[in-house]
């Protein structure tokens, strides 16, 4: 009985979920009364390894080929694996590269495939915790099979400490060259320019409840008011209304300034994963239930184009 | 060429709502197209626009409710539209992503596409694996996660940039025929036009039962089964400030004068 988790590196470094991944692997390992085990693919695997080897980790499998991720190598060594351990539960990341070849691991084992747990208790039937309509509803599914995969939702678990004493070995596995039929060419990191959100002590960050680009200026005179940098949630971006290099999130920047005002912003999970570290957290929503409510320190639940124009008048502002 | 496009029709949940049974009460949901797959239609239409001899189809699982959806996506050039459904489908508990993915599989060995484009993922149930699943399932390559694409359309194989997280993009060569999963912000999806619209009422848009496809009822027995919905409990511990908008303005600004992050 073994419970695999694929842990996940790139450029060089292993990413955080691959540490929550054992934390959150030990947990159903134990519900399944099982060992866990780690696959580890491609780059510097011996290394990896040793960085993995953490308490509660049984055995780590090591795959030399390729140098970054590419998934039909991930898909063929985890396919391979399973077929050799036979695990009760392949867990993965719920990652951009986990729902790059999770998907794929389940069709070729011929499994059933949970996404994006937020929690889960696999002791009797295994019921699987998930978020639906944007986080305002959690429903839990059972899945009735007798091996299942299973992405579980990045920083949901606690990254894994303390030192293992895993089984470390190459798995014995012959890559099928002529199945790998896309190449990773390079990386660009984007989002850079003049201005660094990351670095800002005061962020006024701006969401989908502006409602139209002509209502931009009104943020933009709040920020200057206050002598703060204007940052924005996906949408914002997506629409072209603010360059890249504003967002703020999971596929943007993570910011820590001392006071974040986010204006209009429902606070979906990939939000809240760039913001969350923030020292104060002031929320101004029309929505009461709205998630970005969680983790708000203050709270104004009005219309934000009554109050935006009273506070850049606070500060001395003109409000348009 | 020939390129596929998934569209759902998702339901948006309003700010109050109630939960009835399995779901939220229907008299809460407003439906509309996912915003994923607008960009993904939007990317074909481009497609089509830029080369000679694209024909762009969209394919929905989904009631008759969905048609007005699809229409959208005519107008805005999709050429024609399938909708997978029947009394079968309708009375079926679940459609998890391995069961999404039986159904169009039918569909893309019926059309035989060169290019298959799905939105990363759908805006209610958000699981985010019908795309890589469908791939896999017909032997197609594929991406997760595009955010750029450029196509060769002789060759059949795309450069793509799939978005990682933290501001990094990954650059790959994709061998058609792949899925590619699109992600928001790849394109600026237009407005369908009066003349658009009006066009799309004449396109074809035909319905396809599992009888249709060759598929027996089998295929919608899933081992993944919904047993509960409910609403998370606040975890919010938010000092609300009251009052009218001069009021709440009013303590924003002391707090964050006494707070000593704003001068003035």
């Amino acid at each position: 009985m073994t419970v695999l988790a694929v842990t996940e590196q790139r450029r060089g470094e292993l990413r955080d979920p691959s540490f929550e991944l054992i934390t959150a692997g030990r947990q159903l390992a134990d519900d399944l009364d099982s060992e866990l085990h780690l696959a580890v693919i491609g780059g510097d695997v011996d290394g990896y390894a040793d960085q993995l080897n953490r308490e509660g980790v049984d055995a780590i499998h090591t795959v030399a080929d390729g140098e970054e991720f590419n998934h039909d190598i991930y898909t063929q060594a985890v396919t391979a694996m399973a077929d050799a351990h036979e695990p009760d539960a392949v867990l993965m990341a719920n990652t951009v590269n986990g729902l790059d070849f999770a998907p794929a691991v389940a069709g070729q084992l011929d499994v059933p495939l949970v996404t994006d747990a937020v929690d889960f208790d696999a002791s009797g039937t295994p019921e699987v915790t998930r978020e639906q309509y944007g986080g305002k509803v959690e429903t839990t599914v059972d899945i009735e099979a007798d091996q299942f995969a299973l992405t579980i939702r990045p920083a949901e678990w606690a990254k894994a400490e303390g030192t293992g004493d895993a089984d470390i070995a190459a798995f014995d596995f012959d890559l099928d060259e002529s199945a790998v039929r896309s190449t990773v060419t390079g990386f660009e990191e984007v989002g850079s320019g003049d201005v660094d959100i990351s670095e800002a002590d005061i962020l006024v960050s701006v969401g989908r409840g502006i409602e139209e680009e002509d209502n931009l200026p009104l943020v933009e005179e709040l920020a200057d008011a206050l002598g703060a940098t204007l940052s924005s949630s996906r949408p914002i971006v997506d629409n072209g209304w603010l360059p890249k290099n504003r967002q703020v999130g999971q596929s943007g920047k993570v910011v820590t300034p001392d006071v974040y005002i986010a204006i209009g912003i429902s606070g979906a999970v990939q939000h809240v994963a760039g913001m969350k570290g923030s020292d104060t957290i002031v929320a101004i929503n029309t929505d009461p239930n709205a998630p970005i409510m969680d983790i708000a320190d203050y709270a104004i639940v009005d219309d934000l184009f009554d109050v935006v124009p009273e506070l850049i008048e606070e500060f001395g502002g003109e409000a348009s | 060429m020939k390129v596929l496009v998934t569209v759902k029709e998702v339901a948006e949940v309003d700010d109050e709502f109630a939960i009835d049974g399995l779901d939220v009460d229907e008299s809460y949901l407003e439906y509309d197209l996912n915003e994923w797959d607008d960009y993904a239609v939007e990317e074909a239409v481009q497609l089509s626009e830029a080369n000679d001899d694209v024909e762009v189809v969209t394919v929905t699982v989904g009631p008759e409710r969905a048609d007005e959806t699809i229409r959208m996506a005519l107008a805005k050039g999709a050429d024609r539209a399938l909708r997978v459904w029947d009394d079968a489908i309708a009375g079926a508990e679940f459609l998890d992503p391995g069961t999404k993915a039986q159904l169009l599989e039918a569909i893309v060995e019926e059309e035989e596409p060169d290019l298959v484009l799905t939105g990363v993922q759908s805006g209610d149930d958000a699981f985010g694996a019908t795309g890589v699943a469908l791939a896999e399932r017909v032997g197609f390559e594929w991406a997760a996660v595009v955010n750029d694409l450029e196509h060769d359309v002789e060759a059949n194989d795309s450069s793509v940039r799939r978005e990682l997280e933290g501001g990094v993009e990954e650059l790959t060569d994709v061998e058609g025929p792949a899925v590619l999963t699109i992600q928001t912000g790849i394109n600026e999806p237009r407005y369908a036009s009066l003349r658009g619209i009006r066009q799309a009422q004449r396109k074809p848009l035909d319905v396809q039962t599992l009888d249709d496809l060759g598929l027996e009822e089998s295929v919608l027995e899933t081992q993944v089964e919904l047993t509960s919905m409910y609403e998370p409990e606040s975890e919010s511990d938010a000092v609300i400030w009251e009052g009218a908008a001069d009021e709440t303005a009013g303590e924003l600004a002391s707090f964050l004068r006494d707070s000593g992050v704003v001068e003035g």
